[in-house]
């Protein structure tokens, strides 16, 4: 789960971490009077969406009075934002953050991620903030610093202030450098964060060490211990259909193609979207069923493939194993006939009662072409939109 | 042989009493030796008891002493799942098999820990097990499509596993062992690792290695086989067509700061000698044709 950078900062300011004052705005009127609250001659209007490259897409701006404020917030709230992260069509800016701005001598980066490899926490540095992390390890990586954090030890100071020393902070504020990486990994630690990000981590010209940027994104397995998350969680920012899909325990991704994927497990989903790409095609999404394929799911699971006005055909891949292929194929039918399905679908079931199963969908009177294995459904699936 | 299970391993379900521990116990006493190798459940508070003539422990501690018990499989809910691994650990079970999805990523960094040093061998989290046709089955596995024979087959996922079984079923070639290794971006044993222990068992004669997008563990095998493996070994990976920065069902599938790719993956298992392919369809072909 993805939460907003105003959220983030307040979890950061909780561990001791410094952060811009600002406040969090859910209109043009909230951003004007907190402009004002905030006072000081500069001030920060930033757009509040789960995506980064916000500053050049125009989401970003410094404003040097209150005329300026307001005509910032106006230009923002609202729009629709265009950046790397968020697809051609963009994202709708709903909240603002407003905050008091910073004399900034350098940008700075700091993030943490679970390291897959050694199975812990990596904290990684580099002087190259401000940009973003993916071009400096791509290009420069020699510029990137990096630490392991010993899950029984926690984060060392001394490892802390080694980075710092690494990513050039000056002496004097190595002390502070140190304590905000100490508070991002604990922040990062109590929180089941699965990365956090804070880019700029910046030198201001009053001597502080400031997060002025923050990303965090958490574990959806740990959502059952943090009450908090049901409110943080920002619906306007998911894709309506995978948030529906979620409510009914499917794993559901939106992507770009026609054909329809209905498929029970993770690995075999994505299989089977490749074998769709393969045979020339392209898949509407990815979708998992999970190991039991009953009829309430894979109901569900037509209805939100079909919300999708590209869909032209239907594949459904289902290696039964335990359950039984006439169980499914019932299952098939009745949520085929339950939602009025018009496109071509075509069914490749295996496992136990497997020619029960296709006499079943062949009985149906439905447009169900069955196939009988993975090659064969994806052959089929072309020649039905062929038509 | 076989690897890491067979007709000599004693087996206990954690979490016996729960629907999904009861139901998969019942398949898998059914399966083959079952009968001999299940020896026992534990559920806390429910010591006593019994499941369908299996007896039931407050502990896994209490549960190996009587029974001596070898290896352990988990059906215990995420919260308190990595804790159930810990105390089979503690209880010194040398094989720890944790069926449970969504386990929090930061439990099992702890208890991956806390196994330093440690006898125990962890498959999974969120896997479907290990089986060992013919002998034993222990995890969610349809039983029936498997028979022994010399194919071993490591996975990361479930249903593409019984897909590469079915493959293998229809070309009539049976598995050595099946091990699925689980979706979770921190887990027990690796491809590399399962790898190992296929290239030194005399039954296996060629591997499918079934991978999926994100972390390199792939490719990790991928180098040690190059230089290491004395056996065939074919490959798929899952997610080709899978968008960056999206979390494909199994936790530890994405794509993140452009690594993980299938490309990638698919590029260096072939450099290093496996023979690939890009084709779900085609794992049992791929296979027959490294023989």
């Amino acid at each position: 789960m993805k939460i907003h950078e105003y959220q983030a900062k307040t979890l950061l300011a909780r561990y001791g971490v410094p952060v811009p004052r600002g406040v969090a705005c859910f209109s043009v009127a909230e951003a004007i009077s907190a402009g004002q609250q905030l006072g000081g001659a500069v001030r920060v209007v930033k757009a509040q969406i789960h995506a980064g490259g916000r500053g050049k897409g125009g989401g970003v701006k410094v404003v040097r009075s209150d005329v300026e404020l307001e005509q910032a917030a106006n230009q923002i709230f609202g729009m629709q934002l265009v950046t790397h992260q968020t697809g051609p069509h963009g994202q709708k800016v709903r909240r603002l953050l407003v905050e008091e701005g910073a004399d900034i001598l350098q940008e700075l980066y700091v993030g943490m991620v679970v390291d897959r490899q050694t199975q812990q926490v990596a904290l990684m540095a580099s002087a190259a903030g401000g940009m973003d992390i993916e071009e400096v390890a791509a290009h420069t990586p020699e510029k990137i610093f990096t630490v392991q954090v010993d899950p029984g030890q926690g984060l060392l100071a001394s490892q802390a202030e080694m980075l710092a020393r690494q990513i050039e902070v000056p002496e004097a504020l190595v002390p502070q450098a140190r304590d905000l990486m100490l508070g991002l990994y604990r922040a990062f630690d109590e929180n089941d964060a699965s990365l956090a990000e804070i880019n700029p981590m910046a030198v201001t010209g009053d001597g502080r060490v400031v997060a002025l940027d923050a990303k965090f994104n958490l574990d959806d397995n740990a959502a059952f211990r943090h009450v908090e998350w049901q409110d943080w969680r920002d619906l306007d920012e998911e894709d309506p259909n995978e948030v529906a899909a979620s409510r009914h325990g499917l794993s559901y991704i939106s992507l770009d193609g026609n054909i329809g994927c209905l498929v029970n497990g993770a690995g075999l989903a994505m299989a089977t979207m490749d074998i769709v790409k393969l045979y020339g095609g392209n898949p509407a999404n990815f979708l998992d069923v999970g190991g039991g394929a009953t009829t309430e799911k894979v109901t569900e699971a037509f209805k939100l493939m079909l919300s999708n006005p590209e869909v032209c055909a239907i594949l459904v891949n289902i290696f039964g194993g335990i359950m039984k292929c006439d169980v499914i194929a019932q299952g098939v039918v009745t949520a085929a006939r339950q939602v009025s399905l018009t496109v071509p679908l075509v069914v490749r079931l295996e496992g136990t009662n497997v020619e029960l199963g296709k006499q079943i969908l062949a009985d149906s009177g439905l447009p169900i072409r069955s196939a009988s294995n993975m090659d064969e459904a994806a052959a089929q699936i072309m020649m039905a939109l062929r038509g | 042989m076989a690897i890491l299970i067979d007709r000599h391993t004693r087996v206990l379900t954690q979490g016996i009493t729960g629907k999904t521990g009861m139901f998969h116990t019942r398949l898998c006493r059914d399966y083959a030796l079952g009968r001999e190798c299940y020896v026992g459940g534990v559920t806390p508070g429910k010591g006593g008891q019994d499941f369908e003539g299996i007896p039931i422990f407050n502990t896994v501690s209490e549960a190996r002493q009587v029974t001596g018990a070898n290896a352990s499989v988990i059906y215990v809910p995420p919260p308190y799942a990595a804790a159930a691994i810990d105390e089979a650990v503690e209880a010194g079970i040398e094989l720890v098999i944790c069926i449970t999805e969504g386990i929090p990523v930061r439990d099992m960094i702890r208890t991956r820990y806390r196994m330093r040093g440690t006898k125990s061998i962890l498959v999974g989290p969120n896997c479907p097990g290990v089986i060992t046709p013919g002998q034993l089955k222990i995890g969610i596995m349809p039983g029936h499509i498997h028979q022994s024979g010399p194919i071993g087959v490591v996975s990361r996922s479930g249903t593409l596993t019984y897909e590469a079984v079915g493959q293998l079923r229809e070309l009539g070639l049976g598995q050595s062992s099946c091990v699925g290794i689980g979706g979770d971006p921190v887990n027990g044993l690796k491809h590399l690792e399962v790898m190992k222990r296929f290239n030194e068992d005399p039954e296996t004669e060629a591997v499918i290695m079934v991978g999926e997008i994100g972390g390199s563990d792939e490719e990790e095998c991928a180098r040690w086989i190059k230089t290491h493996m004395t056996k065939p070994v074919i490959g798929f990976i899952a997610g080709a067509t899978a968008p960056p920065g999206k979390r494909m069902g199994h936790a530890g599938a994405i794509i993140s700061g452009g690594q993980g790719t299938a490309q990638e993956k698919l590029a260096v298992m072939e450099e290093c000698g496996i023979r690939i392919t890009r084709n779900p369809a085609e794992m049992g072909k791929t296979l027959k044709s490294v023989l």
